[in-house]
Formats: C-alpha cells, sequence, structure tokens
C-alpha cells in the first residue's frame, strides 16, 4: 500500500481524510501528525466554548474512534520539523516516516505586532484550544482584558471574555470594525451593538507597547494612553504557515503555491488550507477549504477536479450581532449602490450591483436574506427586473418601502423633543393620549414647540406616528434628497439621540444614501461639530473646498488668501509679511477688502503651505475670508482718536474677534464696532453690530447687508465691556446650537422671535451655559488652521504624481 | 495594459482626492468612502472647475464651483438642466495590496481636449 503523510490535523486536512478514507479506505496507509496534542475538532466553534455556550467535546469532529476505524496511525502533539524531498521522509520529533504521497496542512500562524512587551506572560493569540483554556483561565480572575484587533477574531474573543466577566476594550487601528468585511454603517452598527454589551471600542488607535513587570498590566496607545490589562489578546491578523515548505525548496509566495489539483512544486507533495496559495488568493475562512479538500482527495485517487475560488461570505458568531457580508462590496469601478435602512429596527443594508449583477453585499441587524442574496452572487444571476424591490429581499418581490417616519418612530419615550421646554416624546405621547390631537393642543398642553418653534416638525411627525392617519402631516422641506427630515429635525434629532458621528446620523435618521451628498454633509459635519465639540472630529472631506483649504478658491482655480488683521487694525511688519510674499509668490492681485484687511488673489493651490507658513512667521493668522464662521470685526477708530469717540470701539473690536475667531457658525458672522451712533463702522447692518454710547454699549443682532439689506434689531443694552463681550458670546453660541445650516442670523432670528433669544440672554443661568458652552468648543477650533496644514498636511496639496514624462512616451 | 503605480491609497484622505500631472492636464484621483478609487479629467466641462477639490459622496463628485455633480463610474454629469451637457474622461484604476495603479495606454492616448 502507497504511504500517506498528512502534516497538521486541521479542519482542511480533516475534510480530506473523510473524502478520502470513505471513497476508498484501502488506498493509502496513513499516518497523522499534529502539533497540537490532540485530533481533529470543529475550530471555528472555539469562540462558543470561550463564550462558555459549548464545550470542547461537544466540537471534536474525530475522535479515536473514528481514525481507529479507518486506520488512521495518530501522531499527536509530535510537531514535524523538517522534509526530506531525496528521500522521500519527514521528520518528525520522533523520528522519520517515509512517505509517497504528502499533504501539507499546517493552517496559519497568528500575527504577531512587533511591539515591545509582546512576549509578556498575559499576552495570548487566539488560535487553538489551549489559548482559548488560557483566556478561560485568565478571565476566573476578573479583571480587564485589551484585545488588540477588531477583526472576526478579535471581536469573538471579546464577546467571550466579557460574558465570563471581563472588562473588555478592543483596540482597533481602522477607522471602523471589520473593515475588511464591512463598511463603515454596518462597523457603526455592530459597535453600538458591542457597546451595549459593555465592551469598549477604539477605533484608529495604534498600539506602542504591552506594559508590565513581569506579565502584562497594561497597553500603552499611540498618543501615551494607557489601558489597564490583566490579559491582553493579540487579534491582529493570521500568516500561512510556511516554514516547513519553505525549508524544503517549494516554491512559496506568501503562502506554499499549489495548482488546481493541490499540487506544490513537488508533484509529491501536496498542501490545503490556510498555508495555500492559489492564484495570488490566501484563504482565512473553510467554505473554500473544503472545496480544496474535495479537489485533493480526487487528486490523491487520480480522478480529475480543479479548484475554482468562488466569493464568501461572513458572519460573527456573537450572539445579538448580526452581521453578514458578501462577494466585493468594496473595491472597485462601474459599481452602482442600493442603500436601505430602518433606524426603528436598527436595520442596515446595502448591496453593491455592477451591471445588472450583484457582486456584494453587506447587512446588519436583519441578515435573514443573506444566503438568498449570495446566492445570487454566487450564481451571477441577471437582476435587472427585480431592481427596484431587490433590497427588501425575496419575500417582498413588489413590496414594502422605507419609512420616513421610523427616526421618529424609533425615539425612546424619554428622548428630548422640545429643547427649550425640556419635553420628552412621552409627554407628548400621553397627552396625545389624553386628547390632545392637534399642534395647539400640544403646546396648550405640554408647551412642547411653544417656544423658538424649531422642534414643530418633531412633534407633528410625533402626533403622526402616534394617531396615524388621523393626523395629516404637513410637508415639510428635507434637507436633500438623501433623508425625508428637515434640518431643523435633524438638530434635534443629533441632540436628544446624542447622535456623534456622521455614521450615526445616517443610520439612525434613515439616510438613503451611503453618505450624503455635498448639500447635507457639510450640514450635518457643522451640527455634529456644534452638539458634540469634543466627541466629534470636524471632517475636512465633508466641508466645501474653501473651508477644507482655508482659502477662497477663483474662478481659475488659483486660491485667495487672506490673513487676520485683528479688528481692522495693522502695522508696518505685517504690511511688509505681506508685501514679502505678494513678492514671493507672484501673487497678481493684492486688494483692500470691504473687510478692513488685504486680500491676496491668484495664489497657486501648491504654493498654500509656503505662503501661509511665512505668514504665520510674521505672527498672521487665518482669516476665515471663506468660512461659515467668523469673518471680520469691522471698528471704527473710536476714542483714540475721534473727538466723538464715547468708548474704546477698536479694543472691544479686536477683544471680540480674539474671543470669537476660529468658530463655525451655521452661516457667516460679521461684526462691526461703531465708537458713536455716526456709526462709521456700519455696525446696523452687521451679525452683531454695537454702537459705543455714554452710557455704555447698544448691542443690535441680525443685520445683513448682503443679498437682503437687514437693519439690526436691539437685543438689549449694557453698561459694560465685559457685559458687551458676554452677551455677544451667548448670542453667537445660541445661533450655532439652533439655527439650520445656511441661516444667516436674521433668518434665524425671525424663525424663532427675538423675544426668544432675549429670554435666553437675559436669563444669567443659560447666559453662563452658553459662554461655558462656546469657551469648550473653542478650546478645540481657536486654532490657526493654517499652522497646523501648514505643517502636518503639507503634501496633500501636491500632485500625488507627475507623469508628464510617461504619458509623453 | 500598462499599469503604473501612482501612489499608495492612503495619500488619498477618505472621501477625498488628489490629483496627478499627466503631459495633457491633471488627472484627478477620487477615493469613496469605502476603500476604492476612481480616475477622471480634473478639469469640469462646464467652466473648467478643478474636480479634484470638490465633495466626493457616494461614487460621484460634486464641483467646487457650481455644484455640477458626475457619476465617477461613467464620468456622466447628473441631474442637468435641459439643454446642458456634461461629460469628464474617465481612465481605468486599480488597487493592488493599497497600492493605487492607473492605465498608462488610456492617459497617454487621450487628447488634449
Ligand atoms: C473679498 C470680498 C470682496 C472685496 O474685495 O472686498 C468678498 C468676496 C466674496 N464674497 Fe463677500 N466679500 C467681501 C465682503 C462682503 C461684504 C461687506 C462686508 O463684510 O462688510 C458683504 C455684505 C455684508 C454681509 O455679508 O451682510 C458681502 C456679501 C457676500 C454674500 C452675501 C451674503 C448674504 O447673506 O446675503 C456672499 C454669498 C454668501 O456668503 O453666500 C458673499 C461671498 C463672497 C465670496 C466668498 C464668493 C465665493 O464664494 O467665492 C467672494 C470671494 C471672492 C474671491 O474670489 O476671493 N459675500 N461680502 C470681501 C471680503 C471681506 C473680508 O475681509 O473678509
Ligand atoms: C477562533 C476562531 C474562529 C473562527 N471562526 C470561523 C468562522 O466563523 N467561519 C470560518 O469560515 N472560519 C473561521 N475560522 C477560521 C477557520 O478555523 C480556519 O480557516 C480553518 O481552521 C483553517 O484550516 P486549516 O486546516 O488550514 O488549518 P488549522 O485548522 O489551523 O489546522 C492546522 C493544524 O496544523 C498543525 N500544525 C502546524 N504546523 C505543524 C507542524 N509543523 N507539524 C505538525 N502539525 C502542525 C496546527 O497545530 C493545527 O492543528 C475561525 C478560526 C478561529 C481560530
Ligand atoms: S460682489 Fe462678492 S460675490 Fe459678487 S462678484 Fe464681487 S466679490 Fe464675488
Ligand atoms: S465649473 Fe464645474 S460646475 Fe461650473
Amino acid at each position: 500500500m502507497k504511504k500517506l503523510v498528512v502534516i497538521g490535523a486541521g479542519m482542511a486536512s480533516g475534510r480530506v481524510l473523510e473524502h478520502l478514507t470513505d471513497a476508498d479506505p484501502d488506498a493509502y496507509e496513513i499516518t497523522l501528525f499534529n502539533a497540537e496534542t490532540r485530533g481533529n475538532y470543529n475550530r471555528i466553534m472555539l469562540s462558543p466554548v470561550l463564550s462558555g455556550e459549548k464545550t470542547y467535546a461537544e466540537i471534536v469532529t474525530h475522535d479515536s474512534d473514528w481514525y481507529a476505524a479507518r486506520n488512521v496511525d495518530c501522531r499527536f502533539g509530535e510537531q514535524i520539523v523538517g522534509i526530506d524531498r531525496e528521500t522521500k521522509t519527514v521528520m518528525g520529533e520522533h523520528g522519520p516516516v517515509p512517505y509517497d504521497k504528502l499533504i501539507i496542512a499546517t493552517g496559519s500562524a497568528p500575527f504577531i505586532i512587533p511591539v515591545p512587551g509582546k512576549d509578556l506572560p498575559g499576552v495570548i493569540s487566539y488560535r487553538d484550544l489551549d489559548d482559548t483554556n488560557a483566556m478561560i483561565e485568565a478571565s476566573a480572575k476578573g479583571g480587564n482584558a485589551v484585545v488588540i484587533g477588531g477583526g472576526l477574531l478579535g471581536l469573538e474573543a471579546a464577546a467571550g471574555l466579557a460574558l465570563r466577566g471581563m472588562s473588555v476594550t478592543v483596540v482597533h487601528l481602522n477607522g471602523h470594525l471589520m473593515e475588511r468585511q464591512l463598511d463603515e454603517a454596518a462597523g457603526y452598527l455592530l459597535r453600538k451593538d458591542l457597546e451595549a454589551k459593555g465592551i469598549s471600542v477604539r477605533t484608529q488607535a495604534t498600539t506602542r507597547a504591552i506594559i508590565g513587570d513581569g506579565r502584562a498590566e497594561a497597553v500603552l496607545l499611540e498618543g501615551d494612553e494607557t489601558l489597564p490589562a490583566d490579559l491582553v489578546v493579540m487579534a491582529v491578523g493570521i500568516r500561512p504557515e510556511t516554514r516547513l515548505a519553505t525549508d524544503a525548496g517549494l516554491e512559496v509566495a506568501r503562502g506554499i503555491e499549489v495548482n488546481a489539483q493541490m499540487q506544490t512544486s513537488d508533484s509529491d507533495i501536496y498542501a490545503v488550507g490556510e498555508c495555500v496559495e492559489f492564484d495570488g488568493n490566501l484563504f482565512g475562512l473553510v467554505a473554500p477549504l473544503y472545496d480544496q479538500a474535495k479537489v485533493l482527495a480526487h487528486a490523491l485517487l487520480d480522478e480529475a477536479d480543479a479548484f475554482v475560488v468562488k466569493d464568501v461570505a461572513t458572519k460573527l458568531k456573537v450572539t445579538g450581532c448580526d452581521l453578514f457580508s458578501a462577494g466585493d462590496f468594496a473595491e472597485g469601478e462601474g459599481r452602482e449602490d442600493i442603500v436601505f435602512r430602518d433606524p426603528a429596527r436598527g436595520i442596515y443594508k446595502r448591496l453593491v450591483i455592477e451591471g445588472d449583477k450583484l457582486v456584494g453585499a453587506v447587512m446588519y441587524g436583519d441578515t435573514a436574506d443573506g444566503t438568498w442574496f449570495f446566492g445570487l452572487i454566487k450564481d451571477e444571476t441577471e437582476i435587472d427586473d427585480m431592481r427596484e424591490t431587490l433590497i427588501f429581499g425575496p419575500a417582498f418581490q413588489g413590496g414594502d418601502t422605507a419609512d420616513p417616519l421610523s427616526a421618529v418612530a424609533a425615539l425612546p419615550r424619554d428622548a428630548e423633543v422640545c429643547g427649550c421646554n425640556g419635553i420628552c416624546k412621552g409627554t407628548i405621547t400621553d397627552a396625545i393620549a389624553n386628547g390632545a390631537t392637534d399642534l395647539a393642543a400640544i403646546r396648550a398642553t405640554t408647551k412642547a414647540s411653544a417656544s423658538c418653534g424649531t422642534c414643530t416638525g418633531l412633534v407633528e411627525q410625533v402626533l403622526q406616528v402616534t394617531l396615524g392617519d388621523e393626523f395629516v402631516l404637513p410637508t415639510a422641506q428635507p434637507v436633500c434628497g438623501c433623508c425625508d427630515l428637515t434640518h431643523e429635525d435633524v438638530r434635534r434629532l443629533i441632540k436628544s439621540q446624542e447622535l456623534k458621528s456622521q455614521e450615526a446620523v445616517w443610520q439612525e435618521l434613515g439616510w438613503k444614501t451611503r453618505n450624503g451628498c455635498h448639500v447635507c454633509r457639510p450640514a450635518i459635519n457643522f451640527y455634529l461639530l456644534a452638539d458634540w465639540p469634543v466627541e466629534y472630529r470636524d471632517d475636512p472631506q465633508s466641508r466645501f473646498v474653501n473651508e477644507r483649504k482655508h482659502a477662497n478658491i477663483q474662478k481659475d482655480g488659483t486660491f485667495s488668501v487672506v490673513p487676520r488683521m485683528w479688528g481692522g487694525i495693522t502695522n508696518p511688519d505685517e504690511l511688509r509679511a505681506i508685501a514679502d510674499a505678494a513678492d514671493k509668490y507672484n501673487v497678481p492681485t493684492v486688494k483692500v477688502t470691504g473687510g478692513q484687511r488685504i486680500d491676496l488673489l491668484g495664489v497657486k493651490g501648491e504654493d498654500l503651505p509656503a505662503i501661509w507658513a511665512d505668514l504665520n512667521k510674521a505672527g498672521m493668522v487665518s482669516g476665515h475670508a471663506y468660512s461659515k464662521g467668523l469673518r471680520t470685526v469691522k471698528t471704527c477708530v473710536g476714542t483714540d482718536h475721534c473727538r466723538f469717540g464715547t468708548q474704546d470701539s477698536t479694543g472691544l473690536g479686536i477683544k471680540l474677534e480674539q474671543v470669537l475667531w476660529g468658530s463655525w457658525t451655521p452661516h457667516k458672522v460679521k461684526l462691526g464696532v461703531s465708537g458713536c451712533p455716526r456709526n462709521c463702522a456700519e455696525s446696523t447692518c452687521k451679525d452683531v453690530g454695537i454702537i459705543c454710547v455714554d452710557s455704555g454699549y447698544q448691542i443690535g443682532v441680525a443685520g445683513a447687508a448682503g443679498m437682503d439689506l437687514m437693519e439690526t434689531q436691539r437685543l438689549c443694552d449694557v453698561a459694560t465691556e465685559q457685559e458687551a463681550i458676554d452677551v455677544t458670546v451667548a448670542f453667537v453660541q445660541l445661533y450655532r446650537e439652533n439655527a439650520k445650516y445656511l441661516d444667516r442670523t436674521y433668518k434665524w432670528v425671525a424663525k424663532v422671535g427675538l423675544d426668544w433669544v432675549q429670554e435666553r440672554i437675559a436669563d444669567p443661568a443659560e447666559r453662563a451655559r452658553l459662554i461655558a458652552a462656546f469657551e469648550l468648543s473653542q478650546s478645540i477650533y481657536r486654532k490657526d488652521p493654517w499652522a497646523e496644514h501648514a505643517q502636518t498636511q503639507a503634501a496633500q496639496y501636491q500632485p500625488l504624481a507627475d507623469l508628464t514624462l510617461e504619458a509623453a512616451e | 495594459m500598462s499599469w503604473i503605480d501612482i501612489g499608495h491609497i492612503d495619500d488619498i484622505p477618505l472621501r477625498g482626492a488628489r490629483k496627478i500631472k499627466t503631459s495633457h492636464g491633471c488627472v484627478a484621483l477620487f477615493r469613496t468612502g469605502v476603500d476604492e478609487v476612481f480616475a477622471a479629467s480634473d478639469a469640469c466641462p462646464h467652466k473648467g472647475g478643478p474636480l479634484s477639490e470638490g465633495i466626493v459622496h457616494g461614487q460621484s463628485i460634486t464641483c467646487p464651483l457650481h455644484n455640477w455633480v458626475f457619476d465617477l463610474n461613467t464620468g456622466q454629469a447628473k441631474d442637468l438642466a435641459p439643454g446642458e451637457e456634461g461629460h469628464i474622461a474617465t481612465y481605468p484604476v486599480r488597487l493592488d495590496e493599497g497600492r493605487i495603479l492607473i492605465e498608462g495606454a488610456k492617459l497617454a492616448s487621450r487628447s488634449a481636449a
């Protein structure tokens, strides 16, 4: 009988042996080596063993009776250390064994990131039963676990350890979890579900070291944060286990190279499983390995068969996290998306179509149709006829559409709907139950939407959700085609549902597109940073180019650059620096603006970082002349020089500009401070215009002189300069918190009413809260964007590559 | 096909763009919200706006000058007013282990128009 030696008793070789011995029990005399001290078990079920939902005995696939019945000589616990192809023998730890045919099925080895402390006791990878048992043992003492890696393995380990009572943090390098299988939206939902299980998730976090005295005690992240850790699980990826093959001189790329019959470059040696590379592909899930196993068994019996690579589908074995991903939903050209979100039920589905075929699917929350979609992908079914209703799955060919009210239906009872009066959804539904069935009745009984009125749309939607057809919803203008909600509704929901990321908004508010459009994205970006200045990070890619590059784009694609001149005051040094910059960068036009400062027009995009760096060196910062943010504070010469000046208007203007600069607002904000009612700073047509008088300061708001000419309305009069600053800051913050994106102050005040604004600013507690909230935000945004860009992002301003030579050839 | 390596995907911000210079003008490389990259002419057919400075959303780009929107798959302008025409040339690109490869032949053969 021919001798078959198998190295590795894993999931792939186990299947080979099943097929082979079923087809012809007497074809080979089989010797099976395994480095583990046991035979074949279902490795993918280690996670249920870790979480306690299964025992090891339940996941064994081949026991000693099975091997005995098939005459397999088992050498478990014995590692193969070498292959001699000349003599056709393998070297076991207990001596050589000859073969006629050899199978290498050594699987993969966990990838260990090369950081200091990686070898400390208490650092475990996740591959086999021994690792699993080590984790179970460590978790018996409770304490903190840090799992490095937010992929399939890492998350299953995290969920298991959490179930065993450890306090678990997942540290993940990428922006969202399982980025290879999920898109951002599904990654967001997964994170939310894991967090609900008490697992903390840190994305975009790089591990610098594992620290501890004699054993792991903490994980040190980039940015110097430390996470306490009694146990560290490293699950950052796997690498095909190819050492034996390399030493034996077989052809090895990333994995052991095989042909479609699983044959290596030596015709008597086969390889199967995660250790192989076929046609440039590596494998990390069992489905393709089972195909390989069947092909290999056929090859050993001289039957024709060939392995082909098919799409694979992924599921995560964490209870309560229902996800599915299949096919190719990311890279590629010529693709089209269909997106469905049901915030009420936490569902997200995205299908990717190329031509008339489905090529990829990502689902979260409801994955019942996963197999059906996977079938369409694998079979390359033409889906043109079902395109319209495809996303609803096989049961709904013709039915169901997304419910525009589901975001409001999903709100919990304690979600605040009316911010002014602190009225929650539950209070409103109770009032409806007690007979308040229209807006006026709700206002009268609960006060909801009775103050500034911006939550009116939401209150109406609560009425509609509660009363159904009995209430006719007035049609409101949604933000854009991506959603069904108005700006005001979106703003309220971001606050009440504590939505702190774009993904949270897309999902919870039922966006119909993958990531918004040029209309909604800048608005949502502003709302998020205004409401959650600390938690949300400004996203430059959701900004118009002027705000992204901190310069104003011109019709020919060049830019204009305007440095700040505080209150319109400058000096010879600044003027010299501006003149030098204009010379150095060949600035074609230098213009005095209508806002009391100097504009350098026609600067090349590539020169921006350098010209900013030069202006910064002379002490000048960005004038935000492009921004929906603080623009200029125009002043007059005031008491310093003018015979009519009553207060230091120039000084107050400078102070105001220094407090407010860098802040983002719904639309631009312009200020003026005039030293007397002659009003040389044109204060009466500014968003905030202050006129100094003998008795103090008259503060007007909501003026403008653009497309509409609006005279300011008097907000209040104050006696001291500090009060003038306080009132201005409080007003700007109230505007930031409440206005619709792209409403100038005059439009917003017209909507909420000057009375309402006056009441808020007059209330000492509210005024103090507004000032504190503004300061908190400014601790992040009162920074010169030019300096930051010039230092850290200068490369982004240059072309990615210069192919002028190549293309000419 | 001659594929030219022009950089790593992380050189382009997520939902952002960069441009490359060719002897016939600039070509813009767009990276969408998932890791996919598209290449198209950088010049808007409306009034020549630099598309690489626009906002990338879904698989579309909005021109920074007057908000024309182009489908990056086809290069076709979307939702134009009746009578308006707009199309940008697109170029084959592919990703290999994070490296961005652009097809050289079509780049070289494109007309200056
Ligand atoms: C540079 C400047 C004109 C000048 O040469 O003086 C200017 C230039 C632009 N203004 Fe202005 N505005 C300038 C003072 C004004 C003023 C006068 C003022 O601030 O005292 C007004 C009227 C006052 C007001 O805003 O209420 C003004 C009302 C507008 C408007 C209409 C706003 C409105 O609410 O109706 C726009 C359009 C917009 O912002 O949406 C606009 C937009 C623009 C833009 C940014 C258009 C654009 O998006 O490209 C212009 C950029 C030109 C360029 O290519 O760089 N500009 N603009 C002034 C810059 C002042 C500064 O130092 O920052
Ligand atoms: C915790 C966990 C959960 C998973 N969940 C899923 C899932 O849900 N779905 C899915 O499709 N896949 C899942 N996988 C992946 C799946 O388990 C692997 O794809 C599969 O086990 C690979 O099979 P294999 O035979 O190539 O390697 P393995 O099953 O790893 O077997 C290789 C064996 O070879 C032995 N060996 C290595 N070198 C030598 C040597 N020199 N001498 C002797 N013996 C040696 C090893 O000890 C090992 O026992 C999971 C994996 C893990 C670890
Ligand atoms: S008025 Fe303002 S927006 Fe209009 S052309 Fe002049 S600078 Fe441009
Ligand atoms: S130049 Fe692109 S829209 Fe006008």
